[in-house]
Parts: structure tokens; C-alpha cells; sequence
């Protein structure tokens, strides 16, 4: 352990901030909530930037693990340490978690600073860093399993911040139960890792991989798969997604940071640190790459038509982590990762761009009721502006080479790869589409509505859209060879991938479909914007399937949801609840009334009767001791035997 | 029965005798009790109970040569005086409440 790295303190900092903040918090003044809740990041931050700091001077540091000297679980075979471990990947990833949730927090003294709950906000968001620190730092899958619950805790506060709001609320249970789902994945393959490997630690399982070359398939298989259905609970993918775009009824900082940037990569981030064990199984990896290209696809076709800002960046989100999963799929780990990071980035400039687009429409989420919004945000429409650049491709911004990194990874994958990367190129294009639509949209054109009162917005919001946006711009500068060389410890080193004419080549296309996708929203919502509805009208059938998002949530309502709620209507409340268990609560009841109604006239009041009760008990007791049973009961039975007694 | 410790009072009157007395007593203590109306009166039979008590202690105390159930009776007559003044403050107390001592007619206690 390094003396002036203490990796504890990271998490702990978030936490001890949440518990001043969600104590004492709403009794005190605001500056003082402001303080604690921007100084609990700011510390994690600190510490991680200093861990980087001393890695980097001395690159022996990593991996550096930190276990609770107490045994957290000791139960006959079953040892489980609170352990945490840092290494490249979870440096790179506290990173951005630490530092994004810095520059969010900082940007949440000015969105939320009317709102009621101002304390409650900062405590949870606090929370949410102090899980997802230890999510990330987890040296062994149970303490993973912690932090995984934990930000699924917090996002469900958080998605749920309005309560008053019912829709809000649903959003937050519904968050809450289909990541329980995944969760259940996550659990099935952790006991199947304790029953098989006999620890959880990713450390001693990797050994014990290593060991045995010749361990594939089966039964990691199936680990893998489980672990996966985890992933696309927490990670929103098909057929999981579900839930992330109705998360958007959170304020928009957190969707920023809990619903683009961070929590939704936990998925991403998980299967990255048990490469080990996808590696050895070539079909768990195809389905991971399948789903991560079909949710690329799928949720980028529903992003084309929606009209709300924010549920358009929620289906980009859900298309984007499709992106880092068919990375993952084609074993290019360090690419996903490098998307995750670059994603963050101008995902939460999108996001909180967003909202400063929100907060200066006062409270308006319809793309139809903007326009014209450059002149009166020209800031938040330049960095609104760098962000779309990002995520559509364009080089050199940062989303250009993540995505690049990926495509080319599957490109290089044999026949099922080339068509992945057809896949993620198609993907490319939508996504330039509808983010381009979004623009012009939102500040291009005339303006479409009165904005009643406008907000200024103030520099603790614009600020960290500046940093984030110089971030979106130079944050794919690294480029994916260093990039994927830091994490080589961590996820695995790739055989060097022959650099060329190739990934020039495929850069060069991804360029032009992005350029294709601006020419198209262009026409349709610079030069005539009336093409856009006549298009709609041409193809009413499609339109009305990708506005109603394929109809997946009514599936999921009809073939799960109401079978389910109909059991629990019927079996479990009506025969289990009422007539099996309030049958035996009323049976109880009624016996213990039907005795005391009968024992009740014994209780005459009369103080003669009482005397002659006791008198009659003391006479029985008298009967029972002095009269010799035993020889009374022989005599009886001769007399019954016909036998003569003395 | 140890011959030698057979004793003067013994062939005088016999030890069931004494028991029958106190088991007469003890019966005439319970039956004033089941029935007599007045207060006072079922406050007396339960003397007569304790006395009856009383003196089949001393008797058993005789025979057997132990001290111990004369002690008891000590014991008794002194718990009976306490009794007998807290007993007779209710009672009175009683009275100066409800101008009656008929027992059926003090009920209040029930439901």
C-alpha cells in the first residue's frame, strides 16, 4: 500500500457528504449544502487524479488493491473480502466518473438552485458517486454487486426526484424492477462463479483461468450469459432498454450523469473487467455483439422521429452503448472503453446542454416548440454544436475516433464482422440524422413558440459546458493505440491490429455517412421544412411504428406485465392474501371471540360464586391427590372383566 | 409408628381428634363464606379458616416435635392482625361508599 494513496477515500468522500447532506442538509443554508455537496467530488476527484499522478511516475504502482483487514463474509467455505482494486481500467473509469461528476455537480448549483429539495438532490447525486466509485473499484464481484445496487438505488431516487409527479415515480419503479431483472443475471452468475471457482475475486478467477488453458464454453458460457443479462439491465440494451427513456423524467443533470455518462457504462465497464471469461467463450461474445449492433440500430430508428430533446439524447444513449457493446462483442475492450470515455464526454455536454436549452424555454422539452435558439443561447448552441459534431463523427472531435476504433475492430472480425460493421455504419448514419435534426430543431429556423420568461443562465452552468466541450473536442486526441497500450494490463493485450490504408479507408466512409446524414436533415429541416411531415405522410405505417418506439413497451405490457399484475390480482391477492391467510386470521379471531363470549358469563362479578369456585377446585385438587387412582382404576377394569377382586 | 416417641398427650386424646376439630372449623369457615350475605361475616369465616389452619399446625408441631410449624402459626396470627386491619378498613371504606355490606350487591369490578 502506497502511503499517500488511500484508495478508501475515494468512495468514502461521496459518502460522507450524502450523510451530511441528507441529515442535517435541509436545515442548513444553502451555500453551506453547496460546499459539501461540490467538495465530496471534488475530494474523490482529487485523490484519483493524484493516484493517476503517482502511477504515472511510477508505473509499477497499478494494480494496487486494498482489502479490509476483518473478513467481510466467512462462512464455512465461503470467504469474501471487502477488497478494492485499482488498475488501469478502473483508473481511466474513475476518472471520468469522478471527473464528470465533478463538472455535473458543479452545473446542478445552477439548474436545481430553486428547487425545492435542493439538499435531498445533492445528497442522493453524492450517493450516486460514492456507489459508483465502488462499483468500479470493486475488487471482487460482490462488492461489485454493491455499488451495482447502489446506483440502481440512487438512479431510482433520482429518476423519481419529483415524486409529486406521478409519471416520475412510474419512471423510477420501472427503472428499478427491469434492472432487478438484469440483476437477477448478475446473481445466477455469481453463484455459478462461487459453486465453479470457488471465489468471486476477479483476480483469483483470471488466475485460476489462466491455469487451465483449456477450459471454453459450457459452463463459462453460461456465466457469461448471465453476467450479460446484467449488463443489459444496467447498460439498457435490447431487450432491457426499456426503462432509460422514461429515466429522462429526472432532472436533466442527472440523466447527464446517471443516465448517459456513467451508470448506464456500468454495464460496459463489467464486462470489460470479466474479459477473462468472455474470452473463453466465442458464443458469448457473438451475442454481445449482436445485441450491442441490433440496440445500436434499433434504438438509433426510434431516436429518428421522437420529438422530445431529452428522449432523443435517451435513444442516442441507448444507440451509443449498442456501439460499446458490439466492442466488446468483437473482443476490442479497450475500444469500448475508449467509446465509454468519449461518449461521457459529449454525452453530458449534450445532456446539460440540454438542459440549459430546458431552463431557457422555462420548462419546454418539444423540439416543435423551439427554433431560432442560437440568438438567445449563442453559447449553449455552440457547444450544442461541438457535442452533435462528436457523436455524429466528425473528425478530429473525440466521438470520431472511438467510433472509428470500433468500427474498424469489427470490421476486422471475418464475415459476421463486416456485417457488424455494416451495422454500426447505418447506426452512423441515423445517428448523424437525428442529431443534426435535433440542431436545427432546436436553434436553427424561426422561433415556433413565445418563450414566456427568460432565464439567464448562469456561469455555474455554463462552465462546465465549456470544459466539456473543449473535452468532446480533444478527448479522441489520445488515439485508440495509446489508449488500448495504458489498458493492455487490464483488459488483455489485442495483436497489434495492422493500422493502413484499411482504417483510412473505413475513416474516410464513416466521415462521408456522417456528412450524408447532416445533407439529409438538412433537406428536410433547413432548405424545405415542410418535407419532413410530407415524408411522414408517405409512409404513415413506419412512421406511427418508429414514433410509438415499435410498440416494444404495449409487447412487454400485454405478454408480461399484465399475465404477471392478472396472477397477482387473482391468485396472490384474492385467493393467497384474502381467502387462504385472511381466512386463517378470521377463523383465529372468531375462535378467540367465540370463547370469550361463552367464558365471559363465567366472570359473574358475583363474589360467592368466585369463593364457591375456588372452593370446588380446592375440593378437586383434594379428590385427585387423596383418592389411590391407581387401585380404583384396577378394581374397575376386574369388575369389567368379569374377574373377582379381593 | 416409633413406639418411643408415643406421648403422654397422645393416649390422653388422640391426634385425630384435634384433626377432625380442625377440619369441622375449616368447613364451618368455608360454608359462612359461600353463604352468608353480610361483609363482616365472610370477613370472620375466613378467620375461622385460618385458625382452623392454626391449630392443625400446632397439633402436627406436637406430635412431631418440631418447632417449626409453631412458628408458622406466629406467622399466621401476624399476617391474619395485618389482614384484619387492612380488611376492615375496606370494609369500612366500602360502606362510606355504597351504604351497603351485602357482598352481591358490591360488583363493580365486573364487566
Amino acid at each position: 500500500m502506497n502511503a499517500y494513496l488511500h484508495l478508501w477515500l475515494i468512495p468514502l468522500a461521496p459518502f460522507a457528504g450524502f450523510l451530511f447532506n441528507g441529515l442535517l442538509g435541509r436545515r442548513l443554508p444553502k451555500f453551506l449544502v453547496t460546499t459539501v455537496a461540490l467538495l465530496a467530488p471534488l475530494v474523490a476527484f482529487a485523490a484519483v487524479a493524484n493516484a493517476w499522478l503517482l502511477s504515472q511516475a511510477n508505473p509499477a504502482l497499478l494494480p494496487l488493491a486494498e482489502t479490509c483487514p476483518t473478513p467481510w463474509i466467512n462462512i464455512a467455505s465461503l470467504h469474501v473480502d471487502f477488497s478494492l482494486v485499482l488498475d488501469q481500467l478502473s483508473l481511466v473509469m474513475l476518472l471520468v466518473v469522478t471527473g464528470v461528476g465533478f463538472l455535473i455537480h458543479i452545473y446542478s448549483v445552477g439548474y436545481m438552485h430553486d428547487e425545492e429539495g435542493y439538499a435531498r438532490y445533492f445528497s442522493f447525486l453524492n450517493l450516486f458517486l460514492f456507489f459508483m466509485t465502488v462499483l468500479v473499484l470493486a475488487g471482487n464481484a460482490l462488492v461489485m454487486f454493491v455499488g451495482w445496487e447502489g446506483v440502481g438505488l440512487a438512479s431510482y431516487l433520482l429518476i423519481g426526484f419529483y415524486f409529486q409527479k406521478k409519471s416520475a415515480a412510474d419512471a423510477g419503479k420501472k427503472a428499478f424492477i427491469v434492472n432487478r431483472i438484469g440483476d437477477f443475471g448478475f446473481l445466477i452468475g455469481m453463484f455459478l462463479l462461487l459453486a465453479n471457482f470457488g471465489t468471486l475475486s476477479f483476480d483469483g478467477i483470471g488466475a485460476q483461468l489462466a491455469l487451465n488453458p483449456a477450459w471454453h464454453g459450457g459452463l463459462l458460457t453460461v456465466i457469461a450469459l448471465c453476467l450479460l443479462l446484467g449488463a443489459t439491465g444496467k447498460s439498457a440494451q435490447l431487450p432491457l432498454y426499456i426503462w432509460l427513456p422514461d429515466a429522462m423524467e429526472g432532472p436533466t443533470p442527472v440523466s447527464a450523469l446517471i443516465h448517459a455518462a456513467t451508470m448506464v457504462t456500468a454495464g460496459v465497464y463489467m464486462i470489460a473487467r470479466t474479459h477473462v471469461l468472455f474470452d473463453r467463450s466465442p458464443f458469448a461474445l457473438g451475442v454481445v455483439a449482436v445485441i450491442g449492433a441490433a440496440t445500436a440500430l434499433f434504438a438509433a430508428t426510434i431516436g429518428l422521429v421522437q420529438n422530445d430533446i431529452k428522449r432523443v439524447l435517451a435513444y442516442s444513449t441507448i444507440s451509443q452503448l449498442g456501439y460499446m457493446f458490439l466492442a466488446c462483442g468483437v473482443a476490442a475492450y479497450s475500444a469500448g472503453i475508449f467509446h465509454l470515455v468519449t461518449h461521457a464526454f459529449f454525452k453530458a455536454l449534450l445532456f446539460l446542454a440540454a438542459g440549459s436549452v430546458i431552463h431557457g424555454m422555462g420548462g419546454e422539452q418539444d423540439l416543435r416548440k423551439m427554433g431560432g435558439l442560437w440568438k438567445k443561447l449563442p453559447l449553449t448552441f455552440a457547444v450544442t454544436t461541438v457535442g452533435v459534431l462528436a457523436i455524429a463523427g466528425f473528425f478530429p472531435f473525440a466521438g470520431f475516433f472511438s467510433k472509428d476504433a470500433i468500427l474498424f475492430a469489427a470490421f476486422q472480425q471475418g464475415d459476421v464482422g463486416k456485417a457488424l460493421w455494416l451495422v454500426g455504419l447505418i447506426t452512423a448514419l441515423l445517428t448523424s440524422f437525428y442529431m443534426f435534426r435535433l440542431w436545427y430543431m432546436a436553434f436553427l429556423g424561426k422561433p415556433r413558440s413565445e418563450v414566456g420568461h427568460h432565464h439567464a443562465t448562469p456561469w455555474s452552468m455554463l462552465g462546465p459546458l465549456v470544459v466539456l466541450a473543449l473535452l468532446s473536442i480533444c478527448g479522441g486526441w489520445i488515439g485508440i493505440e495509446r489508449f488500448s497500450a495504458y489498458l493492455a494490463p487490464s483488459t488483455g493485450a489485442r495483436p497489434h491490429e495492422a493500422a493502413g490504408h484499411l482504417e483510412l479507408t473505413l475513416g474516410l466512409v464513416a466521415i462521408a455517412v456522417a456528412l450524408l446524414g447532416w445533407f439529409v436533415a438538412d433537406r428536410l429541416y433547413r432548405q424545405r421544412p415542410a418535407s419532413a411531415e410530407q415524408l411522414a405522410a408517405a409512409w404513415p405505417g413506419s412512421y406511427k411504428l418508429l414514433l410509438n418506439k415499435y410498440y416494444v413497451d404495449e409487447v412487454y405490457g400485454v405478454t408480461i406485465v399484465k399475465p404477471l399484475f392478472g396472477f397477482s390480482r387473482f391468485v396472490l391477492e384474492w385467493v393467497v392474501d384474502v381467502a387462504i391467510l385472511g381466512g386463517m386470521a378470521w377463523l383465529l379471531g372468531g375462535i378467540a371471540l367465540l370463547s370469550g363470549a361463552l367464558l365471559q358469563r363465567w366472570q359473574s362479578g358475583n363474589l360467592r360464586s368466585y369463593a364457591a369456585w375456588l372452593a370446588a377446585g380446592a375440593a378437586a385438587l383434594l379428590l385427585y391427590v387423596l383418592v389411590p387412582w391407581a387401585t380404583v382404576l384396577a378394581s374397575v377394569s376386574a369388575i369389567h372383566f368379569g374377574v373377582a377382586g379381593h | 409408628m416409633n413406639p418411643t416417641t408415643t406421648s403422654f398427650l397422645q393416649q390422653e386424646v388422640p391426634l385425630s381428634w384435634y384433626l377432625l376439630l380442625s377440619a369441622v372449623l375449616f368447613s364451618l369457615g368455608v360454608i359462612g363464606f359461600l353463604i352468608k350475605r353480610n361483609l363482616i361475616t365472610v370477613f370472620m369465616s375466613i378467620e375461622l379458616m385460618l385458625n382452623a389452619v392454626n391449630l392443625s399446625f400446632v397439633t402436627f408441631a406436637h406430635q412431631w416435635h418440631e418447632v417449626r410449624g409453631q412458628i408458622f402459626v406466629f406467622f399466621v396470627m401476624m399476617v391474619a392482625a395485618a389482614e384484619a386491619a387492612v380488611g376492615l378498613a375496606i370494609i369500612i371504606a366500602v360502606f362510606r361508599a355504597r351504604a351497603t355490606l351485602a357482598v352481591d350487591r358490591i360488583d363493580l369490578m365486573k364487566l
